[in-house]
This record gives C-alpha cells, structure tokens and sequence, in this order.
C-alpha cells in the first residue's frame, strides 16, 4: 500500500501528531525547546503561578545571548554580581539572573556566559547536534527558523507558547500551508547564501512567506554548504514565514557525523536510514511555488528598513513611484538618510557588524578574514567581530582568524547576539550607519537612530575596508 | 485571559505598512521579567514624534488599532500584545499579520482580524472622521461593523477565524489547562519515540 506523495514539512508534521480531531488545531509534540533569558520569565512564572512543572527538562535547552555583552567575559564562572561583573546594566542582569534561578528550579541544562557551550541559541543548537532532520523544534525567538537547514520543523514562538511547551511537551497548531522556493542554476562566484536570501524575500517581499512553511529546493540550495543553508533559513521569518526547511542530504550526515549530541553508532545508522525518508516526495504538491534564477544573483543589500527593501549592490537607492510600496519607501528613504538616485556603493558607513545567528558561524567568519587579510580597516570606521558561540571562537582562534581581524583593525569579541538587536551594550549611536550581517534592518533595531544596510561576511568586511558599501571584487 | 465576545470603541488609523515588533516595542523594553506595565514603551520611538498618531488627544480613549498591511512582523517577542493590551487596545485590525504576532495576540486576547485593504482604509477614514465612527468587533458574528464616521450607510465587514480559536477567545481558555486533559495522549506518544533523539540532560 503507497501514501499519497507528502512534502517534507508534512512528513515532520504527519510524525508528530499527538492527537487530531476535527475543528481542532492538531496537538504537535516538540522534540527540542530551546530558551533564552528574554522571553522566558513569564512563562516561569507562569508555571509557579499554576504549581506546574516542567515535563521535559531532558528536552530543553537554556543559554544567554541577547542581552550580554561581548567583552569583559573571562571565562567560565564569570561573576554576574559585583565590580568583576561584565554585566553593567541591573536589568540586564535581573534578567540573566531570573533565568539561572528558573533553570536550576526546574532542572534545565543551561549555558551561562564564559561557559564554553555558551553562544547564541540558534548556533549552539546546530553545533552540539541537537539539531537533527525530522525534528521539531521551538524558542521564543523568531530565527528558529534556523534550524530548518537540517531539515527539522523549527520555528519561532511566543512567551505564552513557550509555557505551554514547557507545561506539556506539546504545541496546539494549526497545519501551515507549504511553498516552495526553487532556486534553480548556480550561484556565480562572490555570491553568497546571504545574498540569495536577500534576493528572495526582495522578490516575495516581507509578508510573501506569511502562513506558509516554505521548503527551499534547487541546485543553488544542494550545492550549499550546512553554514550557507542556515543562513538561508535563519531568514525565513524576514519573508514572513514562520519555518524554512532544507531537505537532508550528504551534506546534512557530514556536518552531523560526530557532534556531541548526534546518534553514534548502530543509532547512527537507524538514524540516517530514517532521514533519508525524509525529502518531499516526487510528485507531492505544494500550495505554491516560486522559482528564482540563481545565475541571475550579484551581492545584494539593503537600502530601507525592512529586509524586503533589498537591491544588488550595483544598484542605485530607489525613488518612492520605482517601489512596490511608495509610501514606505519615502518612510524609510528619510529615516535612513538616503537620497534616490545615490549609487548603493556611495554609501559611507560608521560602523561593520559580523556576527549574530544569521552569520556568526565558522564559515562566516572565515569568509571576512579571507578578504579583510593583509588589508585594514578604514579609518573612522570601526568593526566588530563577534562568533556566534563560544565555540565559534576557539575554532576561529585555533586558525588564526582573531589575529587576521585584529590586525586590520577590528574588534575581537565573545559570543552573544551582540549588534544584532539593541540589547546589550553593543548598539548603534543615534544617526550612525552599519552595514551588518544580521537578519534585521528595522527602525532602531540595532540602537536607537540606528540605520542599518544588511549584507554579506564578505561584503561586510570590504565594507570596512573602502568604508562604503563594497563588495569584494571592487577592492 | 479576558474573553473576547464583542467590543465597541473608537479606532485608531495608523496608515503604516510593515510595522514590526521591533516598533510596537523596542529590545529596550524587553528586558523587565513581568507581563505588566508594557504600555509606556508602546510606539516608543514613534511616540517621540508630538504629531504621531498616539499622540493626538482626539484619538485618546481609542481601543482598536486600524493598520496597514503586515503588522506584527518579525520578532516573535509577546511583549508587543502585551503592550497594545496594556495600553487599552482590545482588537487590532489589518490586512495581513506577521503569523507569530497573530498567534500571540490570540494567546492573550487581543483579537487580530484580517480584513481587505479596501476595508480597512474605509474604516480608517470613519475613524479619522469628525466625529468618528463607532467600530464594533464582534467576535460572535465574526463581523466589523463601523456605524457614523462619514458613512452613507452602516459598513458590515465579515472576517474570518477558525472556529477553536473564536471559542478559545469567547471563553477565555487558557491552553495548557485545555492540551493537559490530553494527557494521557502525550504519555502514550512519548512512548513511541525513537531512543536516539537527544537529550540535553
């Protein structure tokens, strides 16, 4: 007896439904729960309000990232109290704190600061080999997306969701419809994974994605590394989809082979046979399709204040009537400072951000020390460089790539969400200008009067080397 | 939370598409460890301008917020329902919502309702009207109606909910009592998972 063909994601959905009835959302169980010190307080409470515990603490995983800093840190046991303190601001520390006191509560494994497992959640996740194809996987942050790369249904939540997950293991959803994105041919060289995804939702636009689970297919995506995939699926959400997934693959059993949480032997075994079930089936239908020309691509960036508003790099600032949306842009063209008509690549900048769960691994970092190497950052601008975990950091030291960076001139410094999002003592000053490699341009999103230009590693670091926006191939 | 069957109040027309959590309520204001008191950082930055829409005292009082399309997108921080909540806002209306946004609000009894662009321009011209329009949501029939604001006529406006959330809202159901009386059935599912999944203890 066959099924009728399922796609990826329905696959997932089908395998983790505890119960279903009709006129109901089906009842999801959640593999992995993944927490951090901002939107988890109130779900605690909540619990302790209710006298409820936590079901399945053996399937949940805490770690600090957004709101600590990125200097000051030296090591494990770094005191979150007193002058040695690298925490400064109180509410940031009541946070961290509440997160400590929650954790060792309710028998949560957690990852504090210094603590070498330490990073940004959507990092960590993928690097001890939690993250596994066929799984579902839930944080009360948005980039949980990120995890689709693997090729587990992950996606983003809210604080009262996150209580739920933490009261039963389980999510009441509603079954999201699929979309598939195909991006068909191959990148041309100095075209990154950030750039396509840039590209993608600069086509779909921020709300294209909306009430779907969007699998991304094609050649581009096959001959994508691990790093570059959860760069694309990081980025689901600015599309306004909620999960993206990747189907698992060779590429996907490489990068898993042998990490610390991934199965080991005869498991290993069942395990792939297992994901190799996987992959959407040939003749399986999804609710929409979109094909993009991967051999069409150049570096993009952003010029506005959502990361819909996105051209190649080559490109010149848009007027408000050559825009989808005219109001917007004349919105976002005076907030940004920005005159239509200004060639993208005239654009000075104050600041270069690397870093954050969109391209603060490994491979991201590797990819701006080879351009920035024997080069040096412009004067007036200063750069951050900050690895997306703690492990990032010691691999990238191990290689020689702090020395590469602090020799131009940039700035070494420990895992966090850092400039990401404003809530650290990482920020933008009022008016200052980043090119940054982060999913996020929105008002104020990384300072107060910030404005932010998102791009690649690569054309970040050109960036601070010329001190405009630059892709690699015009130093 | 509160139930949700019909509410009538004034509106609110913010004329923005694309307005994110970041705005509703920035990281700033994210870092308290309690559900209360959000409102003061609503709009924060927005706020600082005196002709930003909150800001005028004609739209004082307002309880439903009329926006452009794709409010909510972005961070999935529920800070920002809180905030409308907290602020006095009971429903907000658009053309299109970031879905962790929509999810969210529904968590927590703000209602979101998805009504046509056209639509929701009309009820933004009631609502700038003087005197405005009356706008009910009324969850029961699942229908806008705008009453005055310039209106030739009274503007009807069904929309669209599923049936377990509109229940969930008109009664004020809090989920996690509702999932644990399917206890039994996640105890037998966790039975049939595979031994290799990981742990983290």
């Amino acid at each position: 007896m066959s099924s009728a063909p399922r796609t990826l994601a329905e696959k997932i959905w089908d395998a983790h439904v505890v119960r279903s009835r009709q006129g109901e959302p089906d009842l999801l169980f959640i593999d992995l729960h993944l927490v951090h010190e901002v939107t988890s307080p109130q779900a605690f409470d909540g619990l302790r309000a209710a006298g409820r515990k936590v079901r399945r603490p053996d399937l949940t995983l805490a770690t600090e990232d957004h709101n600590v800093p990125t200097t000051g840190i030296t090591g494990p046991g770094v005191p979150l109290f007193g002058p040695d303190s690298p925490v400064t601001d109180p509410v940031s520390r009541t946070q961290v704190e509440a997160l400590r006191k929650n954790t060792a509560e309710f028998g949560i494994e957690l990852h504090p600061m210094g603590d070498a497992g330490q990073g940004i959640v959507h990092v960590i996740g993928p690097q001890l080999g939690f993250t596994q194809p066929g799984m579902t996987i839930v944080c009360g942050d948005s980039h949980t997306s990120t995890h689709g790369a693997v090729g587990a249904l992950a996606f983003g939540i809210g604080t009262s969701e996150v209580e739920h997950v933490l009261a039963t293991q389980t999510l009441p959803q509603i079954k999201p419809k699929t979309m598939a994105i195909n991006v068909e041919g191959a990148l041309p060289d100095g075209v990154t994974a950030k750039d396509l995804i840039l590209a993608i939702i600069g086509q779909i636009g921020t709300g294209g994605g909306q009430g779907y689970v969007v699998e991304y297919r094609g050649e581009a995506i096959r001959a994508l590394s691990m790093e570059g995939r959860l760069t694309v699926c990081n980025m689901s959400i600015e599309a306004g989809a909620r999960a993206g997934l990747i189907a698992p693959d060779e590429v996907t059993f490489e990068y898993l082979r042998g990490r610390e949480h991934a199965p080991q032997g005869a498991d290993w075994d069942t395990a792939v046979a297992y994901w190799k079930t996987l992959p959407t089936d040939a003749g399986a239908v999804f609710d929409h399709e979109v094909t993009i020309d991967a051999t069409a691509l150049a570096p993009y960036v952003t010029w506005g204040t959502n990361p819909g508003q996105a051209l190649p790099l080559s490109a010149s600032v848009p007027a408000p009537g050559q825009t989808r949306d005219p109001g917007a842009t004349e919105r976002a063209l005076t907030y940004m400072g920005l005159t239509a008509g200004t060639p993208l690549n005239q654009i000075a900048v104050d600041t270069v951000f690397v870093g954050s769960c969109t391209n603060g691994r490994i491979e991201d970092l590797r990819a701006a020390a080879d351009v920035i190497r024997g080069r040096k950052v412009a004067d007036g601008v200063r750069m951050l460089v900050v690895p997306g975990s703690m492990q990032v950091r010691a691999q990238a030291e191990a290689e020689g790539l702090n020395a590469v960076f602090t020799a131009a001139g940039a700035e070494w410094r420990s895992a966090g969400c850092s400039m990401c999002l404003g809530m650290n003592p990482d920020t933008l000053a009022p008016g200052e200008r980043s090119a940054s490699t982060s999913n996020r341009n929105f008002e104020g999103r990384q300072g107060k009067g910030g404005r932010t230009h998102l791009v690649s590693p690569d054309v970040a670091a050109a960036t601070a080397v010329t001190g405009r926006l630059t892709a690699p191939a015009d130093l | 939370m509160e139930p949700f069957v019909t509410h009538t109040g004034r509106a609110l027309p913010l004329r923005r598409t694309n307005v994110d959590t970041d705005q509703i309520i920035p990281a700033v204001y994210l870092k308290r460890v309690t559900r209360e008191g959000f409102g003061d950082g609503l709009f924060a930055a927005w706020r600082e301008d005196p002709s930003f829409v909150l800001n005028q005292p004609r739209y004082a009082g307002t309880t439903i917020l009329v926006a452009g399309t794709d409010f909510g997108t972005g961070s999935s921080r529920e800070h920002a329902v809180w905030a409308l909540l907290d602020y006095g806002f009971r429903a907000v209306i658009a053309p299109r919502f970031g879905d962790i946004f929509r999810n969210n609000a529904t968590k927590a009894g703000l209602l979101p309702v998805v009504l046509p662009e056209k639509t929701v321009a009309l009820i933004q011209d009631a609502a700038e009207a003087v005197p405005p329009g009356a706008v009910t949501v009324d969850l029961d029939k699942r229908e806008v109606r705008v009453d005055g604001g310039g209106l030739s006529e009274l503007l009807v406006a069904p929309f669209q909910i599923d049936d377990y959330t509109r229940w969930r809202l008109m009664e004020g159901l809090d989920d996690i009592g509702l999932t644990l009386r399917n206890e039994d059935s996640i105890t037998a599912f966790e039975a049939t998972r595979p031994s290799w999944l990981p742990s983290t203890v």
